[in-house]
């Protein structure tokens, strides 16, 4: 029988690895993923993983030495945050180029400066570009359920992307909830044995990866990109509902909550959902009718799933905890352009949260939800920001 | 060990193919050819950004007959160290059978500047892999930029002699020494010249169970500013001179090699840097009287490092 047990987020990503066991895990500790990595180092100590571990100098290192070790063929982990993956940035679409499947938890975290250590999605968001697919996790159970099916998806012969499973520094890394395990022999069954596609280390048939492209190939391949992305969509269905037959928890493109007969959702991304969903709570005792979603499945970005949610709406509020200085936050013009095919646009608009662990509490979420339903909302809006 | 006779290393296989883009008397697949006759086993590249990588591999095409990658260009140290510990995580679980041995090849731009810190932190892990430098002494494949390898008084695209200016300012890093200072089992230099030198030091190399650098002089006639058909003539110099000398550090043991062996050991007479530094155009402008101590400079440090080396072979 599964157990239930009491456990933070990063050990909860790191047990879901020792499940996994793969080939090879090379990470540089930064804080708040730290525990995933001192953790596994511990696994690894006692033989609890077959797993070559590699405690690299830099995170630049890191994402290098997993790229090509997936290249060579082997299943390769790693994790990081904030300053690391900005870090790792020059590798993060090389990875994604290279069409190699490896897995790498982000433990989302504010990006200097000022230097702060606190939770919001500025890392991530950073990273967006670069090819990766992105899931991102509510709550602890989340980052463990997200970092078994990720593999799945990573690895699917039709898609072959790393894969970035986001957990929230600190607010889910640290905090210990209460979580249902999956049965090791069942995570190694689910997630299967890794059959890598050209590995370079099979010498009988050479093969070169990385190649350098001029403009007849490099705009060919990003497509060929596109549409592995196109086809996760499909992959991340058929995983998520492999995984609900095996454990009964069900996952979607975007999660919904109360969107159904809801004439105001907001959208909004990683831990500060459950906030949001309590925040409808309290909205729908005093008769509104409101509901929130969260885009599960980040990149590939679910245009449609998102599009169903959001039609009929009177009023869509998009929360960000992120900011692209000078313009918005970061989700708000892609839920904009995902809105933009329905019959009627409901009103868009943007509150900006939570920045460098800024509060962002139900009686903040609250108050600008009640705007937006007000129509009093600003376009774009600094929740609780101190001048 | 494959002997050191030419038929017995043309039985090898050819890893890399000839059609490649190098300009014509680059030292590089000359260099690169010769380290890999160094291991009969099997064998995984990769390469750090530069010249020989783009020169090697421009799709749809590909110049290497071996298990090849490229990532980045700080980060060729650490793109080898993931193919070798991949393999041992495959050879463990008996998905992968064979020996196979592992090399990166980078420019000094990407060895002594931005991969220094990969580099440091493969050899400080251990990573069973041979590192070489091929060091044309300057950032080549952006055109001619100054690294911290070009050598005092060298005319570079950033270090231009001009009214005030004789050139690069700096002596070079002597980048060997580092990694001699990281106590890996084998660390040498090589000169294309010398290819039995350099074929032996490979196969010392690829045997040594651990990490190993070889740092390489290449010519390079378009940097240099000597004539292509001068390649090996100019390698060969830069160890008369003792601008280059050859060496091998096994254990912490050092030995001169090839002819600085014999310059050491007085059967050879040592030439004076003049004579390399009138072979190439970088250095024309040096020969101005009002230069001249520029040259002086050159020489002191040549001799005052020469004159090391020989203390630590004799330790």
């Amino acid at each position: 029988m599964p157990q239930d047990i009491a456990i933070n987020g990063d050990n909860a990503v790191a047990l879901a690895w020792k499940q996994i066991d793969p080939d090879v895990c090379a990470a540089y500790p930064i804080t708040p993923q730290t525990i995933i990595v001192e953790k596994f180092a511990e696994y690894v100590a006692n033989a609890e993983v077959s797993t070559e571990f590699v405690c690299v100098e830099s995170e630049h290192s890191a994402l290098t030495l997993c790229t090509s070790s997936a290249s060579a063929g082997a299943r390769t982990f790693t994790a990081t945050a904030s300053q690391g993956l900005a870090y790792m940035w020059e590798m993060l679409p090389i990875t994604a180029a290279m069409r190699v499947p490896l897995i790498m938890a982000v433990a989302n975290r504010a990006v200097s400066g000022p230097i702060n250590i606190n939770n919001d999605h500025g890392d991530a968001m950073a990273a967006r570009d670069c090819g990766w697919l992105m899931l991102f996790s509510e709550n602890v159970q989340e980052a463990y359920d997200m970092s078994i099916v990720a593999p799945r998806i990573a690895e699917h012969h039709s898609v072959q992307l790393p894969c970035m499973v986001n957990l929230d520094g600190f607010v889910l890394t640290h905090a210990i909830e209460r979580m249902t395990m999956v049965e090791t022999q069942d995570v190694k069954s689910f997630v299967g044995e890794h059959k890598p596609l050209y590995p370079l280390l099979d010498v009988k048939h050479p093969v070169s990866h990385g190649n350098m492209d001029g403009p007849d190939f490099y705009y060919p391949h990003k497509y060929q990109s596109v549409i592995a992305m196109q086809k996760a969509l499909e992959v991340c269905e058929e995983v998520f509902a492999d995984f609900k037959k095996m454990t009964g928890r069900d996952y979607h493109l975007v999660e919904e909550y109360k969107c159904d007969d809801a004439e105001f959702i907001a959208i909004i991304l990683g831990s500060s959902f459950g906030t949001m969903k309590a925040t409808v709570d309290k909205l729908r005792e005093k008769g509104i009718k409101a509901g929130c979603a969260m885009p599960r499945v980040f990149r590939p970005w679910p245009v449609e799933a998102l599009a169903k949610a959001m039609a009929g709406k009177k009023a869509v509020a998009v929360y960000d905890k992120h900011l692209s200085i000078g313009s918005y936050g970061p989700m708000f013009p892609e839920v904009v352009a995902a809105a933009s095919d329905l019959d009627k646009l409901p009103k868009m608009y943007n509150v900006i949260y939570g920045l460098g662990g800024a509060d962002a509490t139900v009686a903040g979420f609250e108050k600008s939800f009640q705007a937006v339903v007000d129509g009093k909302a600003e376009k774009i809006h600094y929740l609780g920001v101190r001048l | 060990m494959t002997t050191l006779a030419i038929k017995d290393l043309q039985q090898l296989p050819v890893r890399l193919t000839s059609g490649h883009r190098l300009c014509a008397g680059c030292a590089e697949s000359i260099i690169a050819k010769q380290i890999m006759m160094g291991s009969e086993d099997p064998l995984a590249v990769s390469l750090s950004t530069g010249c020989f990588e783009v020169s090697t591999t421009v799709f749809p095409y590909t110049s290497w007959n071996t298990p090849y990658i490229h990532t980045a260009f700080g980060n060729g140290a650490a793109t080898c160290a993931g193919l070798e510990t991949a393999y041992n995580a495959l050879k463990k679980k008996g998905k992968i059978t064979e020996n196979i041995n592992f090399v990166n090849f980078a420019g000094d731009g990407a060895t002594y500047d931005i991969g220094l810190q990969a580099l440091s932190g493969a050899m400080e892990r251990g990573h069973r892999m041979l590192y070489v430098c091929l060091n044309n002494e300057a950032y080549m494949n952006t055109g001619i930029q100054r690294s911290s390898a070009t050598t005092i008084g060298a005319q570079t695209t950033t270090s231009w002699p001009g009214t005030v200016s004789s050139g690069k300012k700096e002596f070079s890093k002597d980048l060997t020494q580092i990694m001699v200072a990281h106590n890996i089992p084998y660390v040498a230099q090589v000169s294309p010249h010398n290819w039995r030198d350099t074929v032996q030091k490979a196969q010392k190399a690829f045997s040594c169970g651990g990490p190993a650098f070889i740092n390489a002089l290449s010519p390079c006639p378009r940097g240099w500013r000597f004539a292509s058909d001068q390649t090996i003539a100019m390698a060969k110099l830069g160890v008369e001179t003792c601008v280059w000398p050859l060496f091998e550090v096994v254990d912490g043991k050092y030995e001169l090699t090839g002819e600085s062996a014999r310059i050491a050991s007085g059967k050879v007479e040592k030439k004076p840097v003049m004579e390399w530094i009138s072979s190439q155009g970088r250095y024309k402008h040096l020969l101005q009287d009002r230069w001249e101590p520029v040259i002086e400079q050159m020489q002191k440090e040549v001799d005052r490092r020469w004159n090391k080396l020989i203390k630590l072979s004799e330790l």
